[in-house]
């Protein structure tokens, strides 16, 4: 059987804040294939960079395990691990903050190259460079060669900080919230330009976005996974997820999403929360986090038993009690772990010796 | 014998709360004259909610600042006229209020809240302070009246008064500081409210609760709403006409069914194309081609034609007006009758 | 600048070192310029150094002392008057800016080598290392500098420009460190060097290509500040007499001045009153430069 490219198994992340721990991420597993294109989306604060970081190998989870085809990456030798860092990078969101500004565009991208002796001599690191710019639709590349990150806008600035990830020939990129701080009317060249590299390259992907429409358009054939609170709760086929939502928190997020449509906004049927407050992660609720706010909450279920993160058909993943009862006929019972955990902010026992952060 | 005057004779429909013409509004920076806004003139009437829309940068914030006279330094309105027209029926020019009768004009007559509004909230007066200081400044109302008023605004914005009142805004999540700002912005009972850019940086299910205590509050109160945002379904959410603006430039206003089902303008046209419905199919999306217009020296004729698909040789050397496109509906383009909204349905959901 | 800024236009071979010390200095003085007062304390500073380096050779000797010329008032012979053995002010003055001066660069350039080597080790390696080094930190930041100073000046004759340069800087190093640390911290959080850390860069290349040149304008305004202090530091040595009064420099003359009673002669104001607006002179256009220089340091001021 061949190994997923990535696996998340029973990730945690625990940051040590200064009232006992924040978990951002709490028991998360996920895998993703080759080339595929998984979307992480969920609301700020739900650990999606989180999530992302640890997959890029940037953060250590304090419980669980990441591997690599198969091989675990914090046990991995000196250079397996550094194979491994490049084979996976990241695209920040902030297109002002993710490249240095006093490099021009042809040092920020020549560096890994000849760093990674991908080019010989100062004329094949341009020749390079050209393309790779040319990759990202930075036409002509020639002028953008010497310029300064601060003589781009916003969107160019983008596209150098994804070229900069394919200088070491990735196999998966984490676009962190990659689109969502340019300009509507440019997003989508900035997304076709992401989609042509997952078709032509064959590049995977991690998207983490806050916004649904963007991860139906880019991952329509490709997966989602919907985070609240640290948590996967739901984790579809995208046509599935966004015309059949499953989970009472990925509905409401559909339902309450205003279309760019008049009558079809104002039709749309609204579900009703039973609260607005997201809560604290400081105080996380018991049994199911998103019990306090969940329209289908159950007394004497889902404010005890925290639901697991089960199938409910062959494609579909859904962490809820009452949905999975529904489907399936039984509980999504979390078998391991006791009673309410989730709201203990200092998690001991498990820790281990992940206890330590790593940089 | 103002045109404002004259539209609303001719058409029989009341005459608008707000109207504003040929406003000009300049930055004098060091690099140069920022056109922000340029030629702009639109009506607002009663009990209306019309949605500005428009990119990054192409004067929305500014255009709403002017109307206020609220604008920084540096700025200035250089030519135009806004009216105003009073509850009574007195009609007044914003323009030309003195600096007391300006102060009393805002909040009382027209309030505006802040774009980046979640900060705007003084971070060490609680919010019962801040909203005694605010009526204080712009009107004669005593302590008892301004608690009744802003319980009762509280409750309306689904916010709980006896909680939030002695809060300090750091205590409140962002949707709370949002709604507090929102219920501040009716308390002296204004006709209109310009809400700059109300959900952005809001999670999803937190700018649903905005739109609906907006929505709700305009079923119960009578203002005119004008609000900026770059969102749009949430114009298609909450807005009765919408314009567009491109360049510091409105280029096209219409009933905001005409405009999201039959855009006229290239670029309205484009916008919409960029931003899909979610549930249903997967739609073609596309993205308009070039980058954002420099307002300094913003292209000649049509400021559009550097990107619009539509471009002939014309529209760089003229300017095009706002032709009458259907009822009670403009669009800024010689080609409009060419401009039509298709949706191409890539694939259907499973 | 502007010629680099214009699309389309195809200039494919990045420039040159000279080509680009040349735009450096060119924006070096556009920008230097733009602030006035930044620029006038630029002039100060290198009327200064060029007094420093040149004053010696200028006059190669102070003149010998002429008990007959004590205590003069400014004349054209002596346009600052006379010493208490009747040598001439100005030349003093001349020759007595090189020690000063050049102990000071000294002094800095050692503390603030000192401080970023360290600062930036102890927050870019974190764990015990950088608890060790914090330890270190706050150890000599407890002690009081000054009369520290002065009591290792009575068992160190301080008759070397480098003893007395080092000196100085083992004791001005950690407020400079502390402040390189947070930076180094702040800035390794940014998003690029996280970029960099996925491209697997290494951490020689990080720190130095993608963090210290960032801050570059602090350093050098480290550097200015760290010169002020290592000049206040000696005058005060010499002022109290901890250090030895051999050869020139304004120190020993105002300390010689102040010793001998010059302030009780009225015709002797300018022997007196030389050296102080030297030194405050100096320091002055030193913190008026400084100040300035963060513009030349940023990519995004150099444009407009
Ligand atoms: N280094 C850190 N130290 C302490 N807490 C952290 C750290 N990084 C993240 N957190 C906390 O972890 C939680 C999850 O953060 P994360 O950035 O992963 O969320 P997100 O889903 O990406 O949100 P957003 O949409 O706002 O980017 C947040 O509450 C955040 O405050
Ligand atoms: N204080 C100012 N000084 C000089 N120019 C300014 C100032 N404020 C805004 N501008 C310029 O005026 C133009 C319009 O800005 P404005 O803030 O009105 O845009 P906006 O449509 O509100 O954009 P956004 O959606 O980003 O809020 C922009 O080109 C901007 O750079
Ligand atoms: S488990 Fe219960 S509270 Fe949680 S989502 Fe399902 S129904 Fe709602
Ligand atoms: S006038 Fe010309 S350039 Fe302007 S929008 Fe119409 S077709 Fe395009
Ligand atoms: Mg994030
Ligand atoms: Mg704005």
């Amino acid at each position: 059987m061949t190994e997923p490219l990535i696996a998340l198994d029973h990730v945690s992340m625990v940051f040590k804040a200064r009232r006992g721990g924040v978990k951002a991420v709490d028991d998360v597993s996920l895998s993703l294939e080759a080339g595929e294109v998984l979307c992480l989306v969920g609301e700020s604060g739900s650990g999606k960079t989180t999530t992302g970081k640890i997959v890029a190998g940037l953060l250590k989870p304090t419980s669980g395990s990441v591997r690599f085809r198969g091989q675990d990456i914090w046990q991995m030798d000196k250079a397996r691990f550094k194979a491994y860092r490049r084979a996976v990078q990241i695209v920040h969101q902030d297109p002002y903050a993710s490249l240095n500004p006093i490099h021009t565009v042809f040092t920020i991208l020549a560096t890994p190259l000849q760093r990674h002796g991908m080019v010989r001599g100062r004329a094949e690191a341009v020749r390079r460079v050209l393309e790779l710019l040319e990759t990202v639709d930075l036409t002509p590349p020639e002028s953008f060669l010497f310029k300064y990150p601060h003589q781009l806008s916003g969107g160019q600035r983008q596209r150098v900080s994804i070229a900069r990830a394919l200088t070491v020939n990735p196999e998966l990129i984490v676009a962190d919230e990659a689109t969502s701080m340019v300009d509507v009317s440019i997003r989508v060249s900035l997304l076709n330009t992401l989609q042509r590299l997952r078709d032509e390259l064959g590049v995977g992907f991690l998207f983490i976005t806050h916004d649904l429409a963007i991860a139906k358009y880019f991952a329509w054939h490709g997966r989602v996974a919907v985070m609240y609170l640290g948590r996967v709760v739901e984790f579809s086929p995208t046509p599935a997820l966004i015309n059949d939502p499953q989970h009472p928190y990925t509905r409401a997020l559909l339902a309450a999403i205003p279309e760019p449509d008049p009558d079809l906004t104002r039709r749309k049927g609204k579900l009703q929360l039973r609260s607005l407050d997201i809560p604290s992660l400081l105080h996380i609720p018991p049994g199911c986090s998103f019990h306090p706010r969940c329209p289908l909450f159950e007394a004497g279920l889902c404010d005890v038993q925290r639901p697991d993160l089960v199938p409910i058909d062959e494609k579909r993943l859904v962490a809820c009690h009452v949905v999975a009862r529904e489907r399936t006929g039984t509980i999504a019972k979390h078998a391991a772990s006791p009673v309410g955990i989730s709201s203990d902010p200092v998690i001991g026992a498990d820790l281990g010796e992940y206890g330590k952060e790593s940089s | 014998m103002a045109a404002w005057q004259r539209s609303s004779a001719s058409n029989g429909t009341p005459a608008p709360v707000l109207s504003v013409r040929n406003l000009e509004v300049r930055y004098f920076t060091r690099a140069g004259t920022v056109q922000a806004v340029r030629d702009v003139s639109f009506d607002l009437h009663a009990g209306e909610s019309i949605a500005l829309i428009g990119e990054s940068g192409c004067g929305k914030t500014t255009l709403g600042l002017a109307l206020l006279r609220l604008l920084p330094k540096g700025a200035r309105i250089v030519d135009g006229e806004i009216r105003y027209r009073r509850r009574n029926g007195q009609v007044i020019d914003v323009l030309q209020l003195d600096q007391e009768e300006i102060r009393r004009f805002r909040w009382q007559e027209c309030a505006m809240v802040f774009q980046g509004a979640l900060n705007a909230l003084n971070p060490v007066l609680r919010v019962w302070d801040q909203m005694l200081d605010t009526a204080r400044a712009h009107a004669a109302l005593s302590r008892d009246e301004v608690r009744e008023r802003s319980e009762r605004l509280l409750r309306m914005v689904q916010l709980e008064p006896e909680r939030v009142l002695n809060a300090y805004p750091h205590e409140l999540s962002g949707g709370m500081r949002q709604r507090v700002m929102i219920a501040m912005s009716l308390l002296l009972d204004p006709q209109i409210i310009i809400y700059d850019e109300p959900t952005t940086a809001l999670d999803i299910l937190t700018q649903r609760a905005i739109i609906e205590v907006l929505r709700s509050l305009r079923d119960q109160l009578d203002f005119s709403m004008l609000f900026i945002s770059h969102d749009l379904p949430l114009a298609a959410e909450l807005a009765d006409r919408v314009a567009t603006m491109y360049a510091g430039k409105i280029i096209e206003v219409g009933d905001v069914r005409e405009i999201f089902y039959n855009p006229r303008h290239p670029y309205t046209l484009g916008l919409i194309k960029a931003v899909p419905p979610i549930v249903g199919e997967l739609y073609d999306i596309s993205s308009i081609p070039g980058t954002p217009p420099n307002l300094i020296e913003p292209p000649s004729g049509c400021s559009f034609h550097p990107r619009c698909p539509y471009a002939r040789e014309r529209c760089a050397r003229e300017v095009p007006p706002l032709y009458e496109v259907g009822s009670l509906h403009t669009s800024a383009c010689h080609y409009w009758q060419e401009v039509k909204l298709e949706r191409q349905v890539v694939e259907t959901g499973d | 600048m502007a010629q680099a800024a214009r699309p389309g236009q195809l200039e494919l071979a990045p420039p040159g070192l000279g080509q680009r010390l040349a735009t450096a200095v060119k924006v070096f003085f556009r920008l230097l310029a733009h602030s006035k007062a930044g620029f006038l304390g630029f002039l100060g500073v290198l009327f200064f150094v060029v007094l420093a380096l040149a004053g010696p050779i200028i006059v190669p000797d102070a003149g010998r002392p002429d008990m007959t010329k004590i205590y003069q008032p400014p004349s054209l012979e002596h346009p600052l008057g006379t010493d208490y053995e009747g040598r001439d002010v100005l030349k003093q003055m001349l020759r007595g800016g090189r020690a000063i001066i050049v102990v000071a660069v000294l002094a800095a350039t050692l503390s603030t080598l000192i401080s970023i080597a360290f600062g930036a080790l102890a927050a870019y390696a974190g764990g015990w290392l950088d608890s060790l080094i914090m330890m270190l930190t706050d150890v000599v930041l407890t002690i009081p500098q000054f009369p520290l100073l002065v009591v290792l000046s009575a068992f160190v004759k301080l008759d070397r420009p480098w003893l007395l340069a080092t000196l100085i800087a083992l004791l001005s190093w950690p407020t400079l460190l502390r402040a390189v640390r947070a930076q180094v911290l702040s800035l390794k959080e940014r998003e690029y060097v996280e970029a960099a850390r996925a491209l697997d860069l290494g951490t020689t290349r990080i720190l130095f290509g993608e963090i210290l040149p960032n801050m570059a304008s602090y350093i050098v305004m480290s550097f200015t500040i760290g010169m002020t202090a290592a000049i206040y530091a000696q005058v005060a040595l010499y002022f109290l007499g901890l250090a030895p009064l051999a050869g020139e420099n304004w120190g020993i003359m105002l300390n010689l001045a102040w010793v001998r009673g010059a302030i009780f002669y009225k015709d002797s104001l300018m022997y007196i009153l030389a050296p102080v607006l030297a030194i405050s002179l100096l320091q002055l256009a030193m913190v008026t430069m400084s100040r300035s220089l963060e513009d030349v340091f940023n990519p995004r001021l150099r444009e407009s």
